[in-house]
């Protein structure tokens, strides 16, 4: 099924049309909605839109069990917020929530249904000791790693191997950039921290402005590698474009800071994929020209390799290449991720170590 | 045996599950545990899941199945007999993950003349096997591991799936009532020798009934003593209840009410027992 016939992607479009839903409609979009984790989202939709009673019954209740569970990670959120501000109080240096934990903290349109695991936040490179030891204080704690994967993270990454709380369980990525050290494209994580805005409530957490929002989710979306959840990545980047694009300086703005921050190119596509998957308004693509400096047929090729990447996300929605497009686009990752002098190494030392893990299983089993 | 080739849709109170298999101990365990349940051939399903051999060398050597939600495997593949077991299993975390409309607890419901009994089970407490018995004693079973409460009506929503029996209680159960109908027994698994009950017909034609809720009863078997029950503090059994319920927390201070809207509606009691004949017989008379 292609992406643009699925009746997930025509609910969260236009969400009227399912008042013509069938069963079997109905039926796809709670598969492809678990999969993709937009069954909040549309959820959500319908009550704003005021269709939960043309919903079938079955089919509303996973509806609001999604939305149970957003409710329930909004309020954990707050409160993580909280605990946050409090161990960090000492630190002079902001605190940047990212992604998720933004949205829900300060209620963006994103927020809305939407669920996440982690807590990603961003400070100063030059807080980041002082960040962490607070941090442990505290009481979130880092994944024990071998040598090398510490070095990994520390030396290569732009997170700290990623810490949970001691008690309550939750999961917290410290960051002090959005792309890694060794990334092929460097940007400006002291200019992002000095745009953000305050969350309301809190003297030390901040949320990146608006255009800062969208570049983030971005190259998130666009550098990572997580396609499986590249639908609601790019669903995310379509609530947060359609509800600051009304605002008619926005989109300068907006071009203005991916030049700034050197990240138009993962802009671009975001704004090509945005608007042939969800039909998002963005004003007249061909001004925006100067964001691009491929050539037109290799970005249409880009464009349509990152959405087959996102079909990943369902058997339903899965196509023949699929599959080819998981793989370019998993190299492609690392391409972007490191040079290729550390990367060999690097993917070498993972295979190896994933060849023992393996052994040693196949021992204990036969044991 | 093709409708579960293509997808059979089972419809198990509020849920319809499609499932497809091509084992035949999935087969045989639907045809005698689950036959008096409506079953679709098309319409919305709540889960979409697949019990198979793992192909490749294993289908051989010690073949086994696993467990697929709508593509994704989320447990380790089991030994090959044991493929209903593990199709039950599947379908409860189906419920349990997914369910959050309703506030689940982990007990055992049962209803008599209108009113419900819920059975909280500490592991080894006999609740399976108690619930067995009073399946088979007149009580309409509602449930035997997933108590649902509805968030709008505050009332009890059966499943009327089989019963899981383990070890002992499955010969304890057979001899307890000639009308007793089990499944085949899986040995081995994590939890011992496994085998399950069939629900009575008429739990399951009224799987659309839900049930109000009258009485919390914490069940405990013990050798030789006569059945008593004895009052079990509201107090306790509002925390017992949420402590044990999958989604208590998660469902905020909904899940706060709906908990202290059913401890208000009950009686709450101990109740020790060692003959299953006796315990029934108290039970019946509690429903009066």
């Amino acid at each position: 099924m292609k992406l643009t016939d699925s009746p997930l992607i025509i609910a969260l479009r236009d969400p009227g049309v399912i008042l013509r839903f069938t069963d079997a409609e109905w039926d796809l979009i709670v598969r492809q909605g678990y999969a993709t984790g937009l069954l909040g989202r549309l959820g959500a939709m319908m009550l704003k839109h005021g269709l939960k009673t043309q919903i079938p019954v079955p089919v509303w209740r996973h509806m609001e069990a999604m939305l149970t569970i957003a409710e329930k990670q909004r309020r954990a959120v707050l409160w993580e917020v909280s605990q946050l501000s409090r161990a960090l109080v000492e630190v002079n240096a902001p605190v940047m929530l990212l992604k998720g934990a933004a949205y829900a903290a300060a209620e963006l349109a994103p927020a809305a249904g939407r669920t996440f695991s982690d807590i990603d936040i961003l400070v100063p490179k030059s807080a980041l000791p002082e960040v962490e030891m607070h941090l442990m204080l505290s009481g979130w704690i880092a994944a024990r790693l071998d040598p090398y994967d510490q070095r990994y993270y520390r030396q290569w990454m732009h997170e700290l191997p990623p810490m949970t709380h001691i008690r309550r369980g939750t999961n917290l990525d410290l960051h002090h950039n959005i792309l890694p050290e060794t990334a092929r494209i460097k940007t400006r994580p002291d200019l992002i921290l000095s745009s953000a805005q305050h969350l309301a409530g809190f003297a030390n957490i901040f949320i990146p402005c608006p255009a800062d929002q969208v570049l983030h989710s971005a190259t998130h979306l666009y550098h990572e590698g997580e396609w499986e959840h590249g639908l609601r990545d790019l669903s995310d980047l379509d609530c947060l474009l359609r509800a600051y694009g009304e605002d008619s300086g926005f989109w300068a703005d907006l071009m203005a800071r991916a030049r700034e921050l050197n990240l138009a190119g993962p802009l671009s596509h975001a704004l090509s994929n945005a608007k042939a998957i969800f039909q998002t308004p963005v004003p007249d693509l061909a001004q925006h020209s100067a964001l691009y400096q491929t050539r037109t047929i290799q970005r249409r090729m880009m464009n349509s390799l990152f959405v087959a990447g996102m079909t990943s996300a369902h058997p339903s929605l899965r196509h023949p290449g699929t599959g080819l497009a998981q793989f370019l686009l998993y190299v492609r990752s690392h391409w972007l991720r490191m040079p290729m002098h550390l990367l060999i190494p690097h993917l070498l030392h993972k295979a190896i170590a994933k060849l023992r893990i393996e052994n040693s299983e196949i021992h204990r089993s036969a044991e | 045996m093709e409708r579960l080739h293509s997808g059979l849709i089972l419809e198990t109170g509020p849920f319809r599950t499609r499932i497809v298999s091509h084992t035949p101990e999935v087969l045989a365990g639907l045809d005698l545990l689950y036959s008096d349940f409506p079953v679709h051939d098309d319409g919305f399903c709540d889960f979409h899941v697949q019990v198979e051999r793992v192909q490749g060398p294993r289908r051989y050597f010690r073949p086994q199945v696993t467990f697929m939600f709508d593509g994704m495997a989320p447990f380790k593949p089991l030994p090959a007999n044991h493929a209903f077991a593990l199709l039950e299993w599947g379908l409860n975390w189906c419920i349990a993950g997914h369910a959050h409309h309703y506030l689940m607890l982990h007990a055992a419901s049962l209803e008599k003349n209108g009113r419900a009994v819920i059975l909280p089970g500490e592991p080894g407490a006999g609740k399976s096997t108690l619930t067995a018995a009073l399946t088979l004693s007149g009580f309409r079973l509602l449930s035997d591991e997933l108590t649902l409460v509805d968030r709008e009506d505050r009332l009890l929503v059966p499943l009327a799936r089989p019963v899981s029996l383990k070890n002992a209680s499955i010969d304890v159960i057979r001899s307890f009532s000639p009308r007793a109908v089990m499944g085949a027994a899986a040995h081995d698994t994590h939890k011992g020798t496994v085998s399950h009950l069939k629900p009575t017909s008429e739990s399951v034609l009224r799987a659309d009934e839900k049930a109000k809720p009258a009485l919390i009863i914490f069940p405990r078997w013990k050798a030789d003593a006569e059945a008593k029950l004895t009052h079990h503090s509201k107090a306790d059994a509002f925390m017992h209840t949420a402590n044990h319920a999958f989604n208590y927390n998660l469902l905020g201070s909904l899940g706060y009410d709906l908990n202290a809207s059913l401890i208000d509606a009950c009686e709450c009691y101990d109740f020790e027992y060692s003959q299953l004949s006796d315990a029934t017989l108290v039970l019946s008379e509690l429903m009066q």
